[in-house]
């Protein structure tokens, strides 16, 4: 656990080859003047290399993921993590293949979440056999016990009454949780759900401007901004880095969910959410998804093959690797890029 | 008795919907067991009114369809993520242009669920006499013999609203004398737990593959409160792991679940084109 000031990455910001995949030509030389001007900050202060911003994260910290499920999980993170030295984790999610990268790669020591679950696959293969195997602690909640503990650390208070809980053995499977009786008339007796600070937060959005302003432009933000506002340190991932009056020209401004003093550092990560759903960028990569699955079964064998083949190197060489692919895998990644090259 | 929406065949008439059974010139199918079940999960809507109904399972999310198009029309029903939709949509992919009535993100669903405008179909790994039920892990938590997909919104369903239960396979293994993880609540667990966790609670029924159930046993202990077409009240018996309460009457006085009309086999059919209920129930 960090104490005192923000973590800060090691390598200076936004400098030299740290520089991160987003508009870096005359054009956004250009719109740099207007940002500080209008910001009194350099914009492209927070944009980072995948690297550079998952570096903030030390053994032993609460790392909150973003998304739900297999769905728009910010999953160039989670391998950069899951590649990195940083382990010991206390992971809090509505978990989907995060958990279980993290998991293959022995990185989580505490799980806080409601479910693991790949959707469309029911169980997450590596969850299970860690779990199995007696690795991982799981402080198990109701998914709205989730939501309510990010709510209160947001919101800076001890704890949220919450009615979900009671009568069921989330008592006994979270330690520690203690009722509170009603100082009102009615004096009802309810769970006390305690506030779940976080250290990092991680979340992936669809857009970004440079200052970490971000829209979603699939049907549901998820919990994503309650994640930023419940962390200390806040690492927002997206499709497409894109100058600030775009956001309000692909979106309602009702989709600009986070905002740039909910965000510390800015990755652009296309098709970051791989093989998770990123509607309307892109859906689930479902044959991916099967085939990951596929490799966490069996011996070993199967999975140690998945790891060369799309882990072992960086983000790079993973979209790489899934490109080479073709089918529905490679597509995905087309269509990431196409949209790219659109613009 | 059921009402049909003069509307129902053409809002949902794409290409599955030709060619089902009950046609013009066609004699009526014969009700298969996955009708009967979906049929049963709809009846645990009757008179729900306007609320949010959610089904895990396919019998459930036909008998939500059912219930909202024939005589439960006040139901909310959403694609499964985040949109209310006008009209049920057929099973899988919502059709284009379907009409959206309403927006429904993960967290407006927990605010339903607190707010107890909400009836839920989840699907138990274990359930025992007095509805308490497991989809965490089997074995000790600390050290699971096997690791379900988790506790996900059971707790918060039970205390909250109505809760109802669809159990694809009616065997032992699911209905056991005490489940391992209590992540639905059952009606012993909500009275210890005391007022708050008693005040909204209510489970409906349990529909299986062979039967269904209530909770008006002694004490609200689950009783067999009808048998599918078919089936036996000792198959059923033989298939729970725990004594199963039966009618006042005994045995005889256990009645057959009833079959779906023709009409309500139409609407099954345009709802299910692909019969993926005939796969979650093969019988």
């Amino acid at each position: 656990m960090f104490r005192g000031t923000r973590p800060r990455p090691t390598r200076p910001l936004g400098a030299g080859p740290s520089r991160p995949q987003a508009d870096t030509g005359p054009r956004a030389a250009a719109e740099t003047t207007a940002a500080q001007t209008t910001q009194g900050r350099l914009m492209g202060a927070k944009l980072l290399t995948i690297s550079d911003a998952v570096a903030v994260v030390e053994n032993g910290m609460t790392i909150g993921i973003g998304g739900w499920g297999s769905r728009r999980k910010p999953m160039a993170l989670v391998r950069a993590l899951a590649r990195g030295p940083a382990t010991d984790l206390t992971v809090v999610t509505y978990g989907g293949p995060d958990v279980g990268l993290l998991a293959a790669a022995g990185k989580i020591r505490k799980l806080v979440s409601g479910f693991v679950s790949l959707d469309s696959v029911p169980l997450e293969p590596h969850f299970r056999a860690a779990r199995q195997r007696g690795e991982i602690e799981f402080a198990e909640l109701d998914e709205g016990m989730l939501q309510w503990g990010l709510l209160a650390a947001a919101h800076r208070l001890p704890f949220l009454p919450i009615r979900a809980g009671l009568g069921s053995d989330v008592p006994a499977t979270f330690p520690g949780l203690r009722t509170v009786t009603s100082p009102y008339d009615d004096g009802e007796e309810l769970l006390a759900m305690p506030a779940l600070p976080l250290d990092v937060a991680f979340v992936h959005a669809n857009r970004a401007d440079a200052a970490g302003n971000a829209a979603f432009l699939g049907p549901d933000p998820y919990f994503d901004d309650l994640f930023c506002l419940a962390a200390r340190h806040r690492v927002l991932s997206c499709e497409r880095v894109v100058e600030t009056a775009e956001l309000t020209k692909e979106a309602p401004v009702q989709a600009l969910r986070i905002n740039r003093m909910m965000v510390d550092a800015v990755v652009g990560t296309p098709n970051g959410a791989h093989f998770t759903s990123c509607v309307p960028d892109y859906d689930r990569d479902e044959a991916f998804q099967r085939v990951y699955v596929t490799a966490a079964g069996g011996d070993g064998s199967g999975w140690a093959a998945f790891h060369d083949r799309y882990l072992a190197g960086d983000e790079a060489a993973y979209q790489a690797a899934v490109r080479a692919d073709g089918g529905s895998a490679g597509r995905a990644g087309d269509r990431a890029r196409e949209k790219e090259g659109a613009r | 008795m059921t009402q049909l929406d003069a509307t129902a065949a053409g809002a949902t008439g794409t290409a599955g919907a030709t060619g089902m059974a009950g046609a013009p010139g066609t004699a009526p199918r014969a009700a298969r067991r996955a009708d009967v079940c979906a049929l049963a999960c709809a009846e645990a809507f009757r008179d729900a009114g306007e609320i949010l109904a959610s089904a895990f399972g396919t019998a459930p999310a036909l008998g939500v369809r059912l219930a909202r198009r024939t005589f439960a029309p006040d139901l909310l029903l959403s694609d499964g993520e985040a949109m209310l939709m006008a009209d049920p949509p057929p099973l899988g992919a919502v059709p284009a242009g379907a009409v959206v009535e309403g927006w429904l993100p993960f967290r407006s669903v927990f605010d339903v669920v607190a707010s107890g405008r909400r009836h839920v179909v989840m699907i138990p790994s274990q359930l025992d006499a007095h509805g308490n039920m497991n989809i965490s892990a089997v074995g000790p938590h600390g050290h699971p013999r096997a690791q379900l997909i988790g506790t996900r919104g059971a707790p918060g369903n039970t205390v909250n609203h109505r809760t109802s239960y669809w159990v694809p396979r009616h065997g032992p293994r699911v209905f056991v004398e005490r489940v391992d993880v209590v992540c639905g609540v059952g009606y012993d667990r909500a009275a210890a737990a005391g007022p708050a966790a008693s005040r909204f609670h209510g489970l409906g029924r349990v529909v299986t593959d062979l039967a269904v159930l209530d909770f008006a046993g002694p004490g609200h202990r689950l009783r067999l409160a009808s048998v599918h077409p078919g089936v036996t009240v000792d198959e059923v018996v033989a298939a729970t792991g725990f004594p199963l309460a039966l009618p006042d009457g005994g045995p005889g006085a256990v009645p057959t679940t009833p079959a779906p009309t023709p009409a309500e086999l139409d609407l099954l059919d345009a709802f299910d084109p692909k019969g993926l209920r005939f796969r979650e129930v093969p019988a």
